[in-house]
């Protein structure tokens, strides 16, 4: 009898914490997820690991009832559950933390908690409860974070936290994380790894989505993998490995290292003195840098996002001023006054791939062979009399540069928003390595690529690099960087934090130098 | 603009169902104020084509031509430069100034330089606007509103003061004729044609089609009209090229004004050869309707100025036989706004859900 | 100069409140409008038409059966009040379809709506009264009569205060009065309730509320229905509350225009918004108490007293008092689809 009862009670502790059954959700023409069925246990940390593009997050999101998926069905505990908004999700207990927050800037961490919990019309007691209940979560997860700060004044770090905390405090069982250590540094994301094996303790199911596959090495009890929208496999993390995911991840082998020769490094072309950055805001974004920059070299600079990489990019690709510091040029300054301009920079031989080629690296709208002359459209070869455009040979150009660097479809027509992430990246590339540049500034540049395109964009860098010519290179991504690199530095809150080569260094240096702590100084 | 679109349901299919869902409204507009839709077509169709009324049409079509134009070429540029009207009034004012200050003695140089003070005034009364807009990040589409109000005192101030003709009409004095530009009466009968010679079209029709052949070759051709296009598109991809966003907006924003401003040579200068209190009539608010359904083409332009002057001197005529005012072709412009500009998607989603299916059932 | 004080002054004040309120309240139905993040520059429009609804309902309404009206005495101007919203409201809905529902341009939507009211009002304006666009002359209960507060009378004669009382506190019509309260009620919804919390999200990140359970779209509707409403109360001042008494040709002036203005000029906050708008208010007073303006140098003519809150309007907008951050979501559809 009892047996009977436990069974019974075992069974039910049994069922899955998430059972996904057939789902297929299309954006217009593009099918994002084809027939995905996937089970999670429960007390599980799951991963699902896949190219960009694969359909991981818009998995999720249709968990999340934030998509509507076109057909199949969803089992939470067992229980067959409609999620037609998030409000759906939610009750079902589940959390999602999103690769881009979903937080008011202006709004304190307090109200972004409450908001769609509150309780009441009115907000006061909303605000008084959910202010003991954030105390007892920080304390039981290590999750503090000031109440009253504004989401706007507090780091990545916090910011995830809060995400975090919205899904407790609303008593999320079954929490989704997107992505969560791309803003982070290696000692911030073992922290949120430590937080999720608690939060696993407690008896709570968490899903990972990520395209790192250490990350899931690390953490995870098994993990899916997705490809072009279909799940290729799942399986026990402890019976798999980087090299296995990666594969079924592409569906090919796939070089995980890069094939480069030693640098042969000349003489410098560059050099930065105390360059200094003030915002809009009054924020100083670089402190005093100062490097060189060497023919034949690649110098990577490593960094979580928002530490200053972006604003040194922009002062020296002309994009934005310096209030102090200069930039010389072959030994000669150039201007980084607010008069200053990307034209100017691009006469001194310095190209610039950006890092946000949506925005600004291509006019999405444009067709390719509007493109492909973008930045250099009143050079010489591309104007005729009167002020026009010699499209003719616009076109031809464009012709030739999907030629060499492999962009398809060739079609010099269609315009930049029709083409994958990784031609539209190579069509930037085309436009700016073909012009020769002696500098080129590249910021992430396999950022929203798949990884077929990686390698080579990759290849690309390395031939520019034995061409003679000099490249600074930004990234997040502390693989590209230390694949890639000859040189490293490591910025941190606006300032070089520290200089080392890649044959010296490994990852938890590098890490530590990223969250602003000096290993050196330290020992 | 949509990957999901033949160019022809984009172009053609899209604004012509638009443009029927707004006559449709219309219609219901016209029953409701006690009147029968097919008596008023009639009415305004028979008004428009007439021997009499086409000089009109072909009148107001040369306005709307212009101004549509100063629409389009802002909005290239992601400017809404509603500033039309007081950019055509001040350029009223210009050639006014120039007319009465000396003695023309042909109509081609009077064209010349009536033409260069329209668009110099248009265009001053723009760039205010626009500085503003590009330095200060003020709202431009409020600016222009503020600065056709502006322009209203402004000129109302001059005709009951210093330009004030003899007499207690608030007008100007009277052009010399010498400057009078030929009408299409006079060009016609050039070459032996007649055309009704009381009618108000003159050579400045001509004089637009020029200014819309031209704005093709600036926007599709030129190097700035690509740098416009990019800035419009994006204007951080625009800075990442090295193109000056103050300079594109005031380029835009100067053409766009000289281009309203022309359409005083065609009213000041071509038809009353004095200035006159509101003599742009609303022709400045009329270009946004004309730019948003022309698709802010050229091409789609001059069709669009073409079907507005229609409905204006349609719209007299029902003034006229019917008693319907005037505000009738107000109300049916609203309209064309509303559907071809922002409900447009009511008809857009539900096509490209259609040839969606299409294009999957031809791949299956 | 005790004399000026008293009376000028006293005066210009009284007038300016009367001038700031059409704005005050166009500007705070801007406000909800925008903090929820929908542009809307058809708030010209939209206090146009119901001011036109205003004047003509209340019209019908306080004609005599006899002359075809429907014989409401009293009850016009509430009649009047009704269909001026009610109308104001329906072109609220039709931009919220266009900028929430067909995620359409909220530019053109509010620069149609604003032509469509110009248009209209005059259309059928003619049709059902045959007075070039006008409505009736309005009398006795078609119109909001003026309050007298209690004790105004007895104070009237103590110095100073007495005056202001009377004068400048007492003495108007219920909108006025309304409008000074719905300021507050503003700050109350907006700061303290859950909807203002959720209204204020939506603005900034329409994905915040989204995420968190909440329909973005019934909020963004709802923030527009009192748009609708605000608009609505403007326009029925204008035409039942003013010395205009009844709906004339394009009365709103620029007003809406005016009060985004003054939005902004106000950081998108209540209070400031109501001392924006009195600003604005004032400056009209003494364009309208002194047709010319004798500064000793020059003498200013009617027609720059008569622009100058629009000159005032391109300073403000220009940047010169402080700059503004409007909500981040404005103007911008949301879309969560790809």
């Amino acid at each position: 009898m009892s047996e009977v009862a436990e069974n019974a009670g075992r069974l039910d502790v049994a069922a899955p914490a998430i059972e996904l059954i057939g789902i297929s959700k299309a954006f217009g023409s593009v099918q994002a997820n084809k027939d995905i069925s996937m089970t999670v246990a429960k007390g599980a940390i799951h991963g699902i690991v896949g190219e960009n593009g694969a359909g991981k997050s818009t998995l999720m999101s249709i968990l999340y009832g934030f998509y509507k998926a076109d057909s199949g069905s969803v089992k939470i505990n067992g229980v067959p559950t409609v999620i037609n908004d998030s409000h759906d999700a939610i009750a079902a207990g589940i959390g999602m933390v999103h690769q881009h927050f979903m937080l008011v800037d202006n709004f304190t961490v307090l109200e972004n908690v409450v908001l769609g919990a509150e309780e009441g019309a009115t907000l006061g007691p909303s605000l008084r409860k959910a202010r003991k209940e954030l105390k007892r979560l920080a304390d039981e997860y290590e999750l503090d974070v000031d109440p009253d700060a504004l989401i706007e004044d507090i780091s990545v770090g916090f910011q995830q936290r809060v995400e975090i905390l919205k899904a407790l405090y609303r008593q999320a069982e079954i929490l989704i994380l997107d992505e969560p250590t791309g803003v982070l540094t290696p000692d911030e994301a073992d922290h949120l790894f430590r937080i999720l094996r608690n939060l696993k303790e407690q008896g709570k199911t968490i899903v990972i989505i990520t395209h790192k596959l250490r990350e899931i090495m690390d953490v995870t009890d098994s993990v899916s993998v997705m490809r072009r929208g279909e799940m290729t496999k799942t399986i026990a993390t402890s019976s798999t490995s980087p090299e296995d995911l990666a594969e079924a991840m592409v569906g090919r082998r796939v070089l995980l290292e890069v094939n480069k020769s030693p640098a042969q490094v000349g003489e410098t072309v560059m050099e930065i003195v105390n360059l200094s950055v003030t915002d809009a805001h009054g924020v100083k974004r670089l402190k005093n840098v100062s490097f060189e920059l060497k023919r034949g070299e690649i110098l990577g600079i490593a960094g979580v996002s928002g530490n200053g990489q972006s604003e040194l990019l922009e002062v020296i690709s002309g994009i934005g001023a310096a209030q102090s510091g200069e930039v010389r040029m072959q030994g000669e300054a150039i201007d980084i006054s607010p008069k200053a301009n990307a034209g100017m920079r691009r006469a001194r031989g310095i190209g610039h791939v950006p890092e946000d080629r949506h925005q600004r690296g291509l006019v999405m709208p444009f067709m390719t062979w509007e493109n492909t002359a973008f930045g250099y459209h009143n050079e010489p070869e591309y104007s005729k009399g009167f002020g026009l455009a010699n499209q003719k040979y616009m076109m031809q150009d464009a012709r030739e540069k999907m030629e060499r660097f492999d962009i398809r479809p060739p079609i010099p027509q269609l315009i930049a928003s029709s083409f994958s992430g990784g031609n539209q990246q190579k069509i930037v590339l085309a436009r700016e390595i073909e012009r020769n540049p002696d500098v080129l500034l590249i910021g992430q540049p396999t950022r929203g690529v798949d990884i077929g395109a990686i390698e080579f964009i990759h290849q690309q860098i390395i031939n520019l690099r034995d061409a003679g010519k000099a490249i600074l290179l930004v990234s997040v991504e502390l693989d590209e960087i230390q694949a890639l690199s000859d040189r490293i530095l490591v910025m941190f809150d606006g300032v070089i934090q520290g200089e080392r080569l890649p044959e010296n260094t490994n990852e938890g240096e590098l890490g530590l130098l990223m969250a602003g702590v000096d290993p050196e100084a330290k020992a | 603009m949509n990957k999901n679109l033949p160019k022809w349901v984009d172009l053609g299919l899209i604004p012509l169902l638009t443009l029927m869902l707004a006559f449709a409204v219309s219609g219901l507009v016209v029953l409701s104020i006690g009147q029968n839709p097919i008596e008023v077509v009639k009415v305004m169709i028979q008004g428009a084509f007439n021997p009499f009324g086409i000089g009109h049409t072909l009148y107001f079509t040369t306005n709307f031509i212009f101004t549509g134009l100063a629409v389009a070429v802002a909005f290239h540029a992601r400017l809404f430069n509603i500033g039309g009207e007081g950019q055509a009034g001040l350029a009223g004012v210009g050639v006014a100034l120039v007319m009465l200050s000396y003695d023309w003695p042909h109509w081609s140089i009077a064209l010349i330089v009536g033409t260069v003070a329209a668009m110099a005034f248009g265009a001053a009364w723009a760039a205010i606007p626009a500085y503003l807009q590009a330095k200060r990040g003020s709202h431009i589409v409020i600016t222009t509103i503020m600065f056709n109000l502006i322009a209203g005192a402004l000129i109302g101030y001059l005709l009951v003061g210093p330009m004030q003709a003899e007499g207690s009409l608030p007008e100007s004095a009277k052009f010399p004729s010498a400057a009078s530009l030929p009408t299409m009466y006079d060009m016609l009968g050039w070459f032996g044609i007649g055309f009704d010679k009381y009618a108000p079209v003159n050579i400045s029709f001509f004089l637009a089609l020029i200014a819309a052949f031209l704005v093709w070759v600036l926007i599709w051709k030129t190097r700035l009209g690509y740098e416009m296009r990019a800035f419009g598109h994006s204007e951080k991809a625009a800075v990442y090229a090295g193109i000056s966003p103050l300079k594109i907006t005031m380029i835009a924003m100067l053409v766009s004004g000289a281009l309203s401003g022309m359409m005083a040579v065609n009213t000041v200068q071509g038809e009353a050869e004095r200035l006159l209190l509101g003599a742009v009539e609303g022709a400045g608010f009329i270009g946004i309707a004309v730019a948003l359904m022309g698709r802010s083409h050229p091409v789609g332009v001059v069709l669009a100025a073409f079907l507005f002057g229609i409905l204006t001197q349609g719209g007299a005529e029902l003034q006229f036989t019917l008693g319907i005012p005037a505000q009738m072709i107000t109300v049916i412009q609203a309209l064309i706004i509303m559907f071809t500009g922002s409900l447009e998607n009511m008809v857009r989603i539900p096509l490209e859900k259609i040839f969606l299916n299409a294009g999957k059932r031809g791949r299956a | 100069m005790l004399d000026f004080l008293t009376n000028d002054l006293l005066q210009l004040s009284d007038s300016a409140v009367r001038f700031a309120i059409p704005l005050l309240l166009a500007c705070l139905a801007g406000l909800y409008s925008e903090r929820a993040g929908i542009f809307d520059i058809g708030l010209e429009g939209k206090m146009l038409v119901a001011a036109f609804a205003g004047g003509a309902f209340s019209a019908f309404a306080g004609m005599s059966v006899a002359d075809g009206g429907w014989g409401m005495g009293g009850w016009a101007v509430w009649v009047g009040l009704g269909a001026a919203i009610f109308a104001s409201i329906m072109l609220s809905m039709i931009h919220a379809f266009a900028s929430i529902t067909l995620r359409g341009n909220q530019l053109i939507s509010g620069v149609a709506i604003n032509f469509f009211a110009a248009g209209i009002t005059v259309l059928v304006g003619q049709y059902w009264f045959k007075m070039g666009g006008q409505t009736p002359q309005l009398r006795g209960g078609q119109r909001f009569e003026p309050i007298t507060l209690p004790f105004a009378e007895a104070l009237r004669d103590v110095p100073v205060i007495g005056s202001i009382y009377y004068d400048l506190i007492s003495g108007h019509n219920i909108i006025v009065y309304l409008g000074f309260l719905i300021v507050a009620l503003t700050w109350w919804i907006l700061f303290r309730t859950r909807f203002g919390l959720r209204m204020r999200a939506v603005g900034e990140n329409p994905g915040a509320v989204d995420t968190a359970g909440i329909s973005v779209v019934k909020l963004r509707y709802s923030a527009l229905i009192i748009t609708g409403i605000l608009c609505g109360l403007a326009g029925a001042y204008l035409s039942l509350g003013t010395a205009a008494a009844g709906f004339g040709k394009d009365m709103t002036a620029g007003r809406g225009f005016i009060a985004l203005a003054a939005l902004i000029f106000a950081k998108w906050k209540p209070i400031p918004a109501m001392w924006a708008t009195l600003l604005f208010g004032m400056l009209e007073a003494i364009g309208s108490k002194y047709q010319t303006l004798d500064l000793g140098i020059i003498v200013l003519p009617g027609q720059f007293m008569q622009a100058l809150p629009y000159i005032l309007t391109v300073v403000i907008l220009a940047g010169f008092v402080g700059k503004a951050i409007p909500p981040k979501a404005g103007g911008e559809p949301y879309i969560k689809e790809r």
